[in-house]
């Protein structure tokens, strides 16, 4: 295992590196020059030639790669040309809202994705699997950006029961240790701040995940119906197994192989879907950070965004193929 | 038809698509139900100018933000343009961009799959990494870079949709191909000496048909979402043209005092969709049953 492990992160370097080239040219395809944008209509002509010196945009674009390959491979993404900080410290400060905000939603549409699923499939063709199958087909079809609107304005707006946008409570502070406010609430005792990050978090993490919950939800009922069917269960039950030993211990292992493959597949829409759940909700998480940052030419953090989105996808799908030798020991990596 | 066709064609595929019997579609309420849909979304389109009560981009400053009422059955938006119009009119932009997204896709991601496949070798990994490259790629950044490059438009962000779709097909035709590259009547075109072209065109492709048949369908919603996606961040359809995405965006703005604006729009946007999705689950459950359910 350990060496099938090995072999796969290898396997992630060409990608990653590949990564790296389509997003560096095209950065550098954009029309514009960022030098130009930094300094605005101020700068004389020798201010625009030291400002491209400073940036090194004066060498060839090979050379500009290479320097930005060999920063990045140590964490240096170069000085976000729209904010002057270090683009690895922009993200860094963006990172934890999205990883907030992804694992939550992660986590809504994994609980709830598999609950409507099994129940479905326990009650096949009985009114509640068709409303929880039409539900599935609502949830598939609906664009995230509506999602959040619908959900702000009835929780937020009418209700009034959920806040509506921003992190947590206008106003308050915080020390930061892990940058997630519900976290770090929590290590620090202080429960103002993780009940305000909780109630500022439902509703982006609903939104987010309603797409993915509906998809593990028709996968995840689909699986557990072929598996309900098969003689092992069938055995199970006959022999006197209580049924909610059958679902859990015999059925639903077996069920969650595809369901696990969905969800890695899923982890790499997360990242889109947060640039419009955060524009709606005012986040200030790497979604947002990204369309500011292609917007004003700001290369250097669209650069380190792309990159590190895509290195926790790449790995987040290795740690899915690791976890379906944990779930079906008929498959063994070598 | 030579010998070759008539005799070494495998049935079953052939047998698949000829399925798609009007008896059988009815069979099906989902895909009877898409198809329905579908096709008042086409009527829409063309005929949008006869159903629109009002012209979409007429501004009328006297009837500003009005609710749902007789007059104005979706009320009105922030310059008084009806919205009902322009969610009718906005089909005829759903539609071309749902299907020229997926034109793109479909045709640049077909031809980097059966070259990918049937060539084999170098070509196929130096492909195959190309795809893991763009996969790998956050879609949304991917498409709002090519925005960005090529300027932002509603055209553009069709094909930046259409770019960032293209490996999804470009693997399943792959996929396809290399199971079907290997089967004797391809084995046996070659042997006679047919020219690869006419060997892709006339045998490998036609049996590659079901799947990117029921990919294409369901893109054609995810291409409107995404594309809409895009017009909500300001990077597509550009004012005053009627355009879901778009009109979500302002409504944003009046989501506590005019609702509505942001209502009607999604709601066209979600009815749409789920046209398509019920078109692709059904197709998919005639053409390929084991899949039932499961979903790309």
């Amino acid at each position: 295992m350990l060496k099938y492990i090995g072999r796969r992160l290898v396997e992630l370097v060409p990608v990653l590196i590949g990564v790296s080239v389509l997003v560096f040219l095209g950065m550098h395809l954009i029309p514009g020059d960022p030098a130009q944008r930094l300094l605005g209509d101020k700068g004389t002509e020798a201010d625009l030639i030291r400002m491209r010196h400073q940036l090194g945009l004066d060498q060839p674009v090979y050379v500009q790669y290479v320097r930005f390959l060999a920063g990045a491979a140590v964490g240096d993404f170069g000085i976000s040309i729209r904010t002057r900080q270090s683009a690895i410290w922009e993200v860094g400060q963006a990172m934890p809202v999205t990883l907030q905000l992804s694992l939550a939603a992660l986590l809504f549409s994994i609980v709830a994705g598999l609950a409507v699923g099994i129940f479905a499939a326990r009650h096949p063709r009985s009114l509640a699997d068709s409303t929880a199958m039409m539900g599935v087909l609502i949830g598939v079809s609906m664009p995230v950006f509506w999602t959040g609107i619908l959900l702000l304005l009835v929780f937020g707006g009418m209700l009034g029961w959920l806040p509506l946008g921003s992190l947590v409570d206008e106003g308050m502070r915080w020390r930061r240790i892990t940058g997630m406010p519900v976290v770090d609430g929590v290590l620090t005792g202080n429960w103002a701040l993780a009940r305000s990050g909780l109630a500022h978090l439902v509703l982006p993490a609903v939104a987010l995940g309603a797409t993915s919950m509906a998809a593990i939800a028709r996968m995840s009922r689909s699986t557990m119906l072929e598996v309900l069917g098969v003689e092992y269960v069938r055995t199970a039950r006959a022999k006197g197994v209580v049924e909610r030993r059958v679902i859990n211990h015999h059925a639903l292992r077996n069920a969650l192989l595809p369901v696990v493959t969905l969800i890695g597949l899923e982890l790499g829409l997360l990242l889109s879907g947060a640039v419009l759940t955060e524009t709606i909700f005012a986040l200030p998480g790497l979604g947002r950070l990204a369309i500011t940052s292609v917007l004003a030419l700001d290369y250097p953090v669209v650069q380190a965004v792309v990159l590190i989105a895509a290195a926790i996808f790449v790995l987040a799908n290795l740690i899915v193929d690791v976890l379906y030798a944990y779930l079906d020991p008929r498959i063994r990596y070598t | 038809m030579t010998m070759l066709d008539a005799v070494s064609q495998p049935e079953a595929p052939r047998r698949r698509l000829a399925a798609l019997s009007w008896r059988r579609l009815v069979r099906s309420p989902n895909l009877l139900i898409g198809l329905t849909v579908i096709f008042l979304v086409v009527v829409s389109a063309v005929f949008a100018r006869q159903i629109a009560p009002y012209d979409p981009i007429d501004q009328q400053f006297t009837a500003q933000l009005l609710a749902p009422s007789a007059a104005h059955l979706f009320g009105t938006d922030e310059f008084g343009r009806d919205i009902l119009s322009r969610c009718i009119y906005g089909t005829r932009v759903a539609l071309a961009v749902g299907v020229l997204a997926d034109g793109i896709a479909l045709v640049l991601g077909v031809l980097f799959g059966v070259v990918s496949g049937y060539v084999g070798g170098r070509v196929d990994g130096a492909i195959m990494r190309l795809m893991d490259v763009m996969l790998a790629f956050p879609y949304l950044l991917l498409a709002m870079i090519v925005v960005a490059i090529l300027g932002p438009s509603l055209t553009n962000a069709m094909i930046a949709i259409g770019i960032v779709y293209m490996p999804r097909f470009a693997r399943l035709v792959r996929g396809a191909v290399l199971a079907i590259r290997e089967e004797d009547f391809v084995e046996a075109a070659r042997a006679m000496g047919t020219g690869v072209v006419r060997i892709l065109a006339r045998h490998v492709l036609p049996n590659v048909m079901s799947p990117i048949i029921v990919m294409a369908t369901l893109t054609v919603g995810f291409s409107i979402v995404e594309t809409a996606g895009l017009s909500f961040l300001g990077l597509g359809a550009s004012p005053p043209t009627p355009e879901w995405g778009s009109m979500l965006a302002t409504g944003r703005s009046y989501m506590l005092t005019a609702p509505w604006i942001a209502t009607f729009p999604g709601l066209a946007i979600l009815v749409t969709v789920i046209g398509f999705n019920l078109v692709g689950d059904g197709l998919r459950d005639l053409l390929d049953p084991r899949l039932r359910g499961r979903g790309f």
